[in-house]
């Protein structure tokens, strides 16, 4: 009796391995979580478009020609952190989801962070800005794809002091992001001989600026830095123009600006801003021949933005890196050690390299908005005034308070 | 001290739109005696139906601040006939649950079709520029929004308080079936009534279009705001929504300029201060 019962523990203990053996070679299975606002204030630049993104990246990939199978969920976090764990959570734990993409909203982007740590899953985050979830809080399962409040900083900010807006206020959106946005913008300003000479904290959400911008009219301040996104910027920006506050001499300093974003301000209000992005779909051939494939399944035929840019660059070279290990391990920190070790290229971005501390490197252009006469088209709105390369954009490794680099 | 005045003088202008939502929402429940969760869709369905006139049939703001309201309120009156009609009699509950139901569909199709993040609709050339009061820089715009409400609101106010259809109609709440005996076409009343509360939604929706985004969310992101201020004034009191509109946008302005940070909370304290003194609200009478 004993010995048969040994025999068969062994038995089954020796099936078991070979099995998961065999498993993690050829598992050729993945599931892929597209966690965004679906419905909020940052909706039009993630949302719907992110799973697209994703979806196409799939498409591209060529790998369910190869065998593999890959599928796509994707939540509403509703720009609450505790809304973006559990589905988090829910996706790990029951649906043996493998990797999140997207995420914007720092707040709730930090909070993911540490989910998919625990779970050991892979996290390319595209929409958040936060430059923490690569420093301070960064995580061997995680890539920061697309921006950061550091990249924001050091190519707009820089650029507007050296032009001679020494003296600055901040509109800052009162959560991570803007906390982040606005440190890391002062610490550029200070550097480069200006002053910070006042700032106000303001709700995320805000439909009304107008007390805010008098505050930043009063305060004498030659550039009104915008530190926070989405409907905030376009309100702000919008009744800014309404205030007479360019028209007064000061100057507006959008530090995130999207491409939906001056689609809803109008080029008649938003001409002449200059800010950052890492994608814009006029930029070459490759990336017009995509934002067109992309802008034929969006609803409103929207060109993407570069949020979504991002979460579709990113996916490609995770899937890269899968077809590198042979199959999915399902093992987050193995995948993503995979994926910094090679060196990445896209049609979207160009080429760069993912940094020890998950930061993703590529190049940054300033852009300003075109006059209305200058636009030709429905999405024609930027003007390229500079292109920064990407180790110039991006934290210094040696700055970085990541604790992945003291190894 | 400058800055004091620019923050009252904002206030105001915020205050005005408060005082233009929840007057209609107290005019729907002090006569109706429905809930109108609905009120915040409305309001952006006036909104975008500025932005569609103007973009698709070329017709500007000034005939937009005619023809939305009386479009959104029609709107209101099928919803009205169709499905409002059948709670007459029923807990205030039923009409707020219909309400917000209708809210969420409305808002749901909107965002379908055109997005979060909203479309531009430009102030129209008449009212654009601004001028300096010495304190502050007032955009035109802005005080005209404030001088056309304060205009409407009294116009309302006076409608249902003075006026012999004002008469009718608060007798028509008060008994109908006596109402209905001295011949007056009650149903017919209250489906105009909450037309016109509707429209008031629509109207407020217009004069702010030039200001914020017109987004589907822009309803319901200030809805919260304006029932507080109706709670605060007295559930269906007229001049009590009005004034304490005007009131809550000043409050909130100077918590903007000391305390930014407690800019979107300070009504909601508010609210709970004068609960707790004054169950009823400020003017309101027990029910």
């Amino acid at each position: 009796m004993k010995t048969r019962s040994l025999a068969s523990f062994l038995l089954g203990t020796a099936l078991t391995l070979a099995a998961a053996g065999i498993a993690s070679a050829q598992d050729k299975t993945v599931k892929i979580g597209a966690l965004s606002d679906q419905s909020g204030l940052y909706a039009d630049l993630g949302g719907p478009g992110s799973t697209l993104a994703a979806q196409m990246a799939v498409e591209d990939s060529g790998l369910a020609a190869k065998g593999w199978k890959i599928d796509i969920v994707s939540g509403d976090h509703q720009n609450k952190p505790d809304i973006g764990t559990a589905i988090a959570r829910q996706w790990f734990d029951v649906d043996k989801v493998d990797v999140i993409v997207d995420v914007p909203n720092s707040g709730v982007a930090l909070a993911v962070n540490n989910v998919v740590k625990e779970k050991n899953g892979v996290y390319i985050n595209s929409g958040a800005a936060t430059s923490d979830l690569t420093n301070a809080q960064c995580s061997p399962n995680t890539v920061h794809w697309t921006y950061d409040t550091y990249m924001l900083a050091h190519t707009t900010g820089q650029a507007l002091v050296k032009a001679g807006g020494d003296t600055w206020f901040f509109l800052t959106a009162d959560y991570a992001f803007g906390a982040a946005l606005e440190r890391d913008t002062t610490s550029v300003i200070t550097a480069n001989g200006g002053k910070v000479v006042g700032g106000v904290k303001h709700p995320l959400n805000t439909p009304d600026f107008s007390s805010f911008l008098l505050q930043a009219q009063a305060s004498k301040a030659k550039i009104i830095g915008l530190a926070n996104a989405g409907g905030d910027t376009t309100n702000s920006i919008k009744q800014a123009a309404e205030f007479g506050i360019v028209k007064g001499g000061q100057k507006l300093a959008a530090l995130l600006l999207f491409l939906t974003d001056v689609k809803a301000i109008g080029l008649e209000t938003a001409q002449g801003l200059n800010f950052t992005e890492t994608f814009y779909w006029d930029m070459n051939d490759q990336t017009r021949a995509f934002s067109k494939r992309f802008a034929e399944r969006m609803k409103n035929n929207a060109p993407p933005t570069m949020v979504q840019a991002g979460v579709y660059a990113g996916l490609r070279h995770y899937f890269k890196a899968l077809e590198a290990i042979g199959g999915n391990p399902h093992d987050g920190a193995k995948v993503v050690e995979k994926m910094k070790s090679m060196p990445t290229e896209d049609d979207l971005f160009g080429k760069g390299e993912i940094q020890p501390n998950g930061r993703t490197i590529h190049n940054a252009y300033l852009f300003e908005v075109k006059k209305p006469s200058e636009s030709k088209g429905p999405w024609d709105f930027y003007k390229l005034v500079g292109t920064v390369p990407g180790d110039q954009a991006f934290t210094p490794l040696s700055e970085s308070k990541c604790s992945l680099l003291k190894k | 001290m400058q800055a004091l005045y620019a923050q009252l003088l904002v206030g105001l202008i915020n205050g005005s739109f408060y005082a233009l939502l929840s007057l209609g929402l107290a005019v729907i429940f002090g006569m109706l005696n429905i809930i109108n969760f609905a009120h915040g869709a409305l309001y952006m369905m006036g909104a975008f139906v500025a932005y569609f006139l103007l973009d698709l049939g070329g017709i500007n703001y000034w005939w937009a601040l005619l023809i939305a309201p009386i479009i959104v309120g029609i709107f209101g009156m099928i919803l009205e006939r169709t499905m409002l009609q059948w709670l007459t009699g029923l807990d205030h509950l039923y009409g707020l649950l219909l309400t917000f139901g209708i809210a969420l569909i409305v808002q749901g199709v909107f965002q379908n079709y055109f997005g979060s993040s909203g479309l531009p609709y430009a102030i129209p050339d008449q009212l654009k520029g601004g001028m300096n009061l010495g304190f502050m820089f007032l955009p035109v715009y802005r005080g005209w929004v404030v001088i056309f409400s304060l205009v409407v609101c009294l116009a309302t106010w006076f409608l249902i308080e003075k006026t012999r259809l004002g008469a009718y109609l608060r007798a028509a709440t008060e008994n109908p079936t006596l109402v209905r005996a001295f011949g007056i076409n009650v149903p017919r009343m209250i489906t105009l009534t909450y037309g016109l509360g509707v429209g008031l939604a629509a109207l407020a929706g217009v004069l702010s279009a030039p200001i914020n985004q017109v987004r589907p969310l822009m309803g319901a992101d200030l809805i919260i705001v304006v029932f507080a201020v109706v709670v605060i004034g007295g559930m269906g009191s007229i001049m009590g929504s009005i004034i304490t509109g005007f009131a809550l946008g000043v409050i909130e302005g100077l918590t903007k300029y000391f305390y930014p940070e407690a800019s979107n909370t300070v009504v909601f304290v508010l609210m709970v201060l004068v609960l707790l003194v004054k169950p009823t609200g400020l003017t309101g009478r027990a029910a």
